[in-house]
């Protein structure tokens, strides 16, 4: 596991290993020190940063639109989590309504988004325990979510689907279809899934009273998502501040009871059991209409109108050159990403770039009690609690 | 979004009452509420926010700087807190500059911790009391601020591998090309008509 490693001076048992940065189990980029007592962890320092990119720099040299597409480089394994608070900052500080069609395929592809980072968890967590089977069963899932989001945005991960006022283009007819006989296969794999890991002897030793999360560490260090929720606590973003149309669907919010990995997993499995749901709800509820605010300033006009119209023309140069101007102020905008609460703080001051975004980041909190949570542990447990906080480095870096 | 507004404008009223001192001003917006603290308050107006049974923020969303460097103090700290109990939100702004330190929230919120030294990475804001203020996301052996406004977008140093040498080096940024940088507020000299759409924006604003 460990490539040097120098033994501390006071005691020969103790001594600091060097995990990462290009350790499988490290989830991409993080470098962890880790100070143990044999094989007891007494602290973890993580050095995070690997992969950051500036984003939050970058975007200060965007227009709005140009901004979007880092959103999807992020958190990349549900991508259009992350456009979705982009576009709910800018429509609340513009705004802007988003019709209706619009909101319900936002939530349909925000739900996919989910099931998409549900899998990947699970399949790599389990990987990081041991079990080599799941994560291809999962994939094979993921691939198919993958080519809906190729579907309707032409691309499979960088999607930049999701714009200010609505998505970009409408859902074909034949694609909505698909989407609704994918939701009902889906719970059957992910029984087969199920049927592995849940029961599994190994699976259990690995996770269950591991990596205990209780009331008291969710509020110091700032938890949100399923780490709130495997604890039995019911906070969800999409039922106590809903937005787009989740206050008109209905779902269940699974909550665990222990708070540890395994209650996690079994949290996370049943959710995308409901987002499944909420998908075939959405499905059933879509009716024709318009994807994207057609009478605001930051939609471009419809390729049949610009053929024929001269200000259309212009409208479209002008958005794609100069982009929109944002009305001056701030506003924070969060959405239940997968992984906890993903939200974007815009500060406006009036012009086609944004003065200042700050991207809260779920996983930036919750591998800072890494330490907290590790302390005390065995070394084995240190990838078992990581895999299950569910860290992509995109985000915590970005 | 209206009674979330009126809860908040309440619950202003309330915390200038109650923070006699610390509350400098207050703003309800889109549904939010801005409260600007006094600097050397922060920490008991925290503590207040989240023992207070009509606040109750309990958890640290948040923390991060924001550059205004035409102002005396050029940053502002900004605070986002959440109340999962009360299901409500406020945001705190600190105005502080590059020799002031702020106090640390992190003998409160231990979660503080990686958010102030992001802040102090990315911005140089300087914190009392924290136990390990070092850069987070920059690299071993960074120089400079890289989200101040006066740092330029391509930063100074570029890195590559030399063979000869086998290792990394840096060295200072060298661009084939400007950074392309358009003026899209004023396109041409002299134009005095308002693109349509843009009544609304600042006339004088400088594009840049």
């Amino acid at each position: 596991m460990a490539d040097d490693m120098t033994s501390a001076a006071e005691s020969e048992r103790k001594f600091t290993l060097n995990f990462g940065p290009q350790h499988p189990a490290a989830h991409g980029v993080l470098r962890m020190i880790l100070d143990l007592d044999g094989e007891v962890v007494d602290r973890v320092d993580c050095h995070i940063g690997l992969l950051h990119r500036g984003t939050e720099k970058l975007l200060e040299y965007k227009t709005y639109l140009q901004g979007l597409p880092y959103f999807d480089r992020l958190d990349y394994v549900s991508p259009m989590n992350q456009e979705h608070a982009w576009c709910l900052a800018i429509e609340r500080l513009v705004g802007i309504e988003v019709p209706r069609r619009a909101s319900l395929i936002r939530v349909i592809y925000a739900e996919i988004g989910r099931i998409l980072n549900h899998l990947l968890n699970i399949g790599t967590q389990i990987l990081d325990v041991g079990a080599l089977t799941p994560i291809t069963w999962a994939f094979e899932e993921r691939e198919k979510l993958m080519v809906f989001y190729e579907r309707a945005s032409g691309s499979r991960l960088h999607s930049a689907y999701f714009r200010p006022g609505g998505v970009h283009q409408d859902l074909p007819p034949e694609l909505i279809d698909d989407i609704a006989q994918w939701c009902e296969q889906f719970p059957e794999k992910l029984r087969h899934i199920e049927d592995l890991i849940t029961e599994n002897r190994i699976f259990k030793q690995r996770n269950v009273d591991i990596g205990n999360v209780d009331l008291e560490t969710i509020l110091d260090w700032g938890f949100s998502g399923v780490m709130v929720r495997g604890s039995g606590h019911a906070w969800d973003l999409r039922r106590a501040q809903p937005y787009e149309v989740y206050d008109e669907l209905d779902f269940r919010i699974p909550v665990g009871k222990n708070g540890d990995n395994y209650d996690r997993y079994v949290c996370r499995m049943d959710e995308m059991i409901q987002s499944n749901e909420i998908i075939k709800q959405c499905l059933e509820k879509l009716e024709p209409g318009e994807v994207l605010a057609s009478d605001s300033k930051v939609a471009p006009p419809r390729r049949g109108e610009m053929k024929r119209s001269m200000e259309a023309l212009i409208h479209h140069f002008k958005l794609y050159t100069e982009g929109f101007h944002v009305p001056e102020g701030e506003v924070y905008a969060a959405v239940e990403a997968p992984k906890g609460e993903f939200g974007v703080y815009l500060v406006s001051d009036g012009s086609n770039r944004p003065y200042r975004v700050k991207l809260r980041a779920p996983g930036f909190p919750h591998l800072h009690a890494m330490d907290h949570l590790c302390k005390g542990m065995m070394l084995a447990d240190v990838s078992a609690i990581l895999g299950s906080l569910d860290i992509v480095f995109g985000e915590i870096d970005r | 979004m209206s009674e979330a507004s009126e809860n908040y404008a309440d619950l202003a009223a309330h915390l200038e009452q109650a923070l006699k001192g610390a509350f400098l001003g207050h703003r309800v917006a889109h549904g939010e509420l801005t409260v600007r603290i006094d600097r050397d308050k922060i920490i008991e107006a925290v503590k207040f926010l989240r023992e207070d049974r009509l606040c109750l923020f309990e958890t640290l969303i948040d923390i991060c700087g924001v550059d205004y460097p035409e102002r005396a103090e050029r940053f502002d700290v900004v605070y986002h807190f959440l109340s999962m109990r009360m299901n409500h939100r406020i945001r705190l702004k600190v105005a502080t500059d590059e020799d002031t330190p702020v106090a640390s929230l992190t003998g409160l919120f231990p979660g503080a911790d990686w958010f102030e030294r992001e802040a102090f990475d990315m911005y140089g804001i300087q914190f009392s009391n924290h136990p390990d203020l070092r850069r987070i996301l920059t690299d071993y052996g960074f120089e400079g601020y890289p989200l101040r406004k006066d740092f330029p977008l391509t930063g100074h140093v570029e890195v590559r591998w030399d063979d000869l040498e086998k290792r990394v080096v840096y060295e200072p940024v060298q661009l084939t090309q400007e950074y392309r940088n358009f003026d899209f507020l004023s396109p041409w000299e002299g134009m005095t008509s308002v693109i349509p759409g843009d009544e609304k924006a600042d006339t004088n604003e400088e594009g840049a």
